[in-house]
């Protein structure tokens, strides 16, 4: 009302300015619009910063052993957890090892799928403390690439890793002795909702 | 303005139901909010009663035979009903009070009635959109109170995660029912209702001062909220990108934060709380503005440091907005991380000291009458301090990681938002009610109601330091016998701020049944800005020929 009327009053001081409100208006609908969009992008950019940083005990990706050997004995424990929904067994083949850093280690983890049915899943990992994950670097590892075991089928599975020399200069790391490596399988997405029970359920929910 | 004269004989005033349902009227959507704040006030008010009722005694004496009356419990169900009743009370308790009524009462309710007047605009930029943002409202109010009867986790009903709704609890593992998407979709309109309201009085703060009306002489109440649509243009729409992020993982199979497919509820955390954490400057905000106004006319002194009282809302709405994870210490931050937490939140501590002191120096050598307003103005400076200096406790993660989770953070944020935020609440309505209805209330019953709120509360959440400091946690129906003394004392302090809460309507009804004509300023020279200029209540249609601000002295 107040609008139009000061619209059609060309002599009213105030008749430019409603050009401007809605250019204010606009520019703070964009903002909220921008925000909204950063929360999606939040998501990947999350993962990329832990990623980055190690942080939250994310692990380091490498693409050969070090150059270099270094000085420090750490103790390195094995975790392996199954979700709820899969009837597989998992479990390291030892709890825990002793490893230098600059060493490069495999270890493996003995999975045992326990339905009658062929289930896939995949494994989510991370390091604990979690400062240790900046250090903390796989060369391969079965968790990279989703896992498909037959009924009943047992497998070994080898994940090879070593702790970067860089971590004896950290202050933060110099009070840590021991890094726990945390797994834990997850039924693959697409059955994730049936491959509780028995496989054939699974099985047969999967077009779904 | 010939033409807006001629424009108001083409348009006749809206009568009845069509004045309100269809209302563009600033003042008249003003008081649809206040109204809708009340009601969802003495909504959420009942609740607290309710499970101040069942804590006072230890066990579990009410909510067995609640939730056989709500949800229709066997009498051998009735226990466990009765413990997810009492979650899903405590969760639309805090959603209630944050979305359905401080943030309506201060924002939507006085923010609509007196920015505009206080610039001297003729209404809001955007008097349709204001209706939208209005009735958007009671929609999402209806979808919060259907939740509660839709079921969420397997066999209960409703959802009773808390206001925080972290999943996994929140996600397909912990309630996968329908109450958790209504709770959703309604928190999606009362968020999508602020944004709008927020860019509405951005662009009426921005565009429509009258001339002369410069920010820096604009009244602190004006700036409070021009700093609060801020924080909510910039918060909420992570809130509503975090919550949509949830409907999808719960029901269009994504994974943002299901750890089965990569993701980390931890995300959800980071993104409630970098919204959660401006909202309570978002809900405290206004509070301070309301504050210096009324400080300022009983004091009959311009607010003092009026510069470093706008700019400290502006640093303290900046500063809230780096310093989310300070709720969540308990996570597994890097100590690197903690540390800059702490540090930004104790900043937070200097902003604030400057508007307490500069609103005791206000009041420093003034001409001070204690009338009702000043009354709870005082009252919030008061409560407010205590709720502060416990903040500045919890602010140290050391400290925080015994007390996370604990009575006492239950009792440092009652502080600060029930009873300070509240305060503000009722100072507002005080100060202001002789504005908007005409009428004066009742002062010795308004001040009875303060005497009797203020000790009412103050017994209520004192004795939850102890029980916090004691070990107990929150969120739970029953606790041991340990605690049951200080649960016992903070019961009965909730019926007293309830009979409080009883004595205001008397006096709202004592007011509109006696008509006593309050006059265009009943607060004398002390109330300087632009609402007392007009009569009580002010025309339909204000400010047609546009005031002209000289130097104002604040």
């Amino acid at each position: 009302m107040i609008r139009r009327s000061a619209q059609s009053a060309p002599k009213s001081p105030r008749a430019p300015i409603f050009g401007r409100t809605n250019l204010v208006a606009a520019v703070f609908v964009a903002i909220s619009l921008a925000m909204l969009g950063l929360t999606f992008a939040s998501a990947p950019l999350y993962r990329l910063f832990c990623a980055a940083t190690g942080y939250g005990g994310t692990i380091q990706v490498a693409k050969a052993a070090p150059a270099s050997k270094g000085l420090r004995d750490l103790t390195v424990r094995f975790d392996a957890n199954i979700a709820p929904g899969l009837s597989w067994k998992f479990e390291p083949e030892t709890p825990e090892i002793r490893l230098r850093t600059g060493e490069t280690a495999t270890v493996f983890y003995k999975v045992t799928n326990m339905s009658n049915a062929e289930t896939a899943a995949q494994a989510m990992y991370n390091v604990s403390p979690d400062i240790a994950g900046a250090y903390f670097n796989k060369i391969s590892c079965f968790c990279f690439d989703e896992q498909k075991l037959g009924p009943h089928e047992t497998t070994e599975l080898p994940v090879v890793f070593f702790l970067d020399p860089a971590l004896e200069k950290d202050s933060t790391m110099s009070g840590v002795r021991s890094v726990t490596l945390s797994y834990t399988f997850f039924a693959a997405k697409p059955s994730a909702s049936s491959a509780g029970g028995d496989g054939k359920t699974g099985a047969k929910a999967k077009p779904l | 303005m010939a033409t807006t004269t001629l424009d108001h004989q083409e348009h006749a005033h809206p009568t009845g139901w069509r004045r309100y349902l269809l209302s563009t009227n600033h003042k008249d959507i003003g008081t649809l909010y206040i109204i809708f704040a009340l009601v969802a006030g003495v909504i959420g008010a009942i609740m607290s009663v309710l499970m101040r009722m069942e804590l006072q005694e230890p066990g579990i004496q009410i909510f067995n035979h609640l939730a056989q009356i709500i949800n229709a419990a066997s009498p051998e169900t009735a226990v466990d009903a009765a413990k997810n009743l009492y979650n899903v009370m405590i969760t639309a308790h805090g959603l209630i009070m944050i979305f359905f009524m401080v943030m309506p009462a201060l924002i939507g309710g006085f923010g609509n009635w007196f920015v505009p007047i206080m610039i001297g605009a003729p209404d809001m930029a955007f008097p349709r959109m204001n209706n939208i943002s209005f009735w958007l409202l009671p929609a999402s109010l209806t979808l919060a109170v259907i939740s509660m009867f839709a079921e969420g986790a397997p066999g209960m009903m409703g959802f009773g995660g808390g206001w925080v709704l972290y999943p996994p609890y929140s996600g397909n593992t912990g309630a996968p029912g329908p109450a958790m998407d209504f709770l959703i979709l309604s928190i999606h309109l009362a968020g999508a209702s602020s944004i709008l309201g927020a860019i509405n009085f951005i662009t009426t703060i921005f565009n429509m001062r009258a001339p002369g009306m410069t920010l820096h002489k604009m009244p602190l109440f004006a700036w409070s909220v021009l700093v609060t649509a801020f924080l909510l243009v910039l918060t909420l729409p992570v809130l509503a990108g975090a919550i949509t992020m949830l409907l999808t993982d719960r029901n269009f199979g994504t994974t943002f934060f299901d750890p089965a497919g990569g993701g980390d509820p931890l995300l959800f955390q980071h993104l409630f709380w970098f919204f959660g954490h401006p909202e309570v400057y978002i809900l405290i905000l206004p509070a301070f503005g309301i504050i210096s106004q009324i400080i300022s006319t009983f004091s009959r002194k311009p607010v003092f440091g009026y510069l470093g009282m706008a700019y400290a809302m502006v640093a303290i709405g900046i500063v809230g907005l780096v310093v989310w994870a300070h709720h969540m210490y308990t996570v597994g931050l890097s100590l690197d991380t903690q540390r800059y937490f702490v540090f930004a939140t104790m900043v937070i501590a200097v902003p604030t000291g400057v508007k307490i002191f500069s609103w005791i120096a206000t009041m420093w050598g003034g001409s001070i009458s204690f009338r009702a307003p000043m009354l709870w103005a005082t009252g919030f400076i008061f409560v407010f301090t205590v709720g502060g200096v416990t903040g500045v406790v919890l602010a140290n993660a050391g400290i925080d990681r015994a007390f996370h989770e604990t009575y006492y953070v239950v009792a440092h944020f009652h502080y600060v938002l029930s009873v300070g935020a509240v305060f503000a609440i009722f100072a507002g309505f005080y100060y202001w009610f002789p504005k908007m209805t005409g009428y004066m209330y009742n002062e010795s019953l308004a001040k009875a109601q303060f005497w009797v709120t203020f000790i009412g509360v103050n017994l209520t959440f004192f004795p939850q330091h102890f029980l916090g400091l004691a070990g107990m946690p929150r969120r739970y129906i029953d606790y041991p016998d340990a605690f049951a003394q200080w649960n016992q004392i903070s019961s009965y302090g909730s019926y007293i701020s309830g009979i409080g809460l009883v004595l205001f309507f008397y006096l709202i009804y004592d007011a509109f049944a006696k008509k006593l004509l309050a006059g265009n300023n009943p607060w004398g020279p002390g109330a300087t800005t632009l609402e007392w200029t007009l009569s009580s209540p002010p025309p339909f249609h204000q400010f047609e020929t546009l005031p002209r601000i000289k130097d104002l002295e604040h």
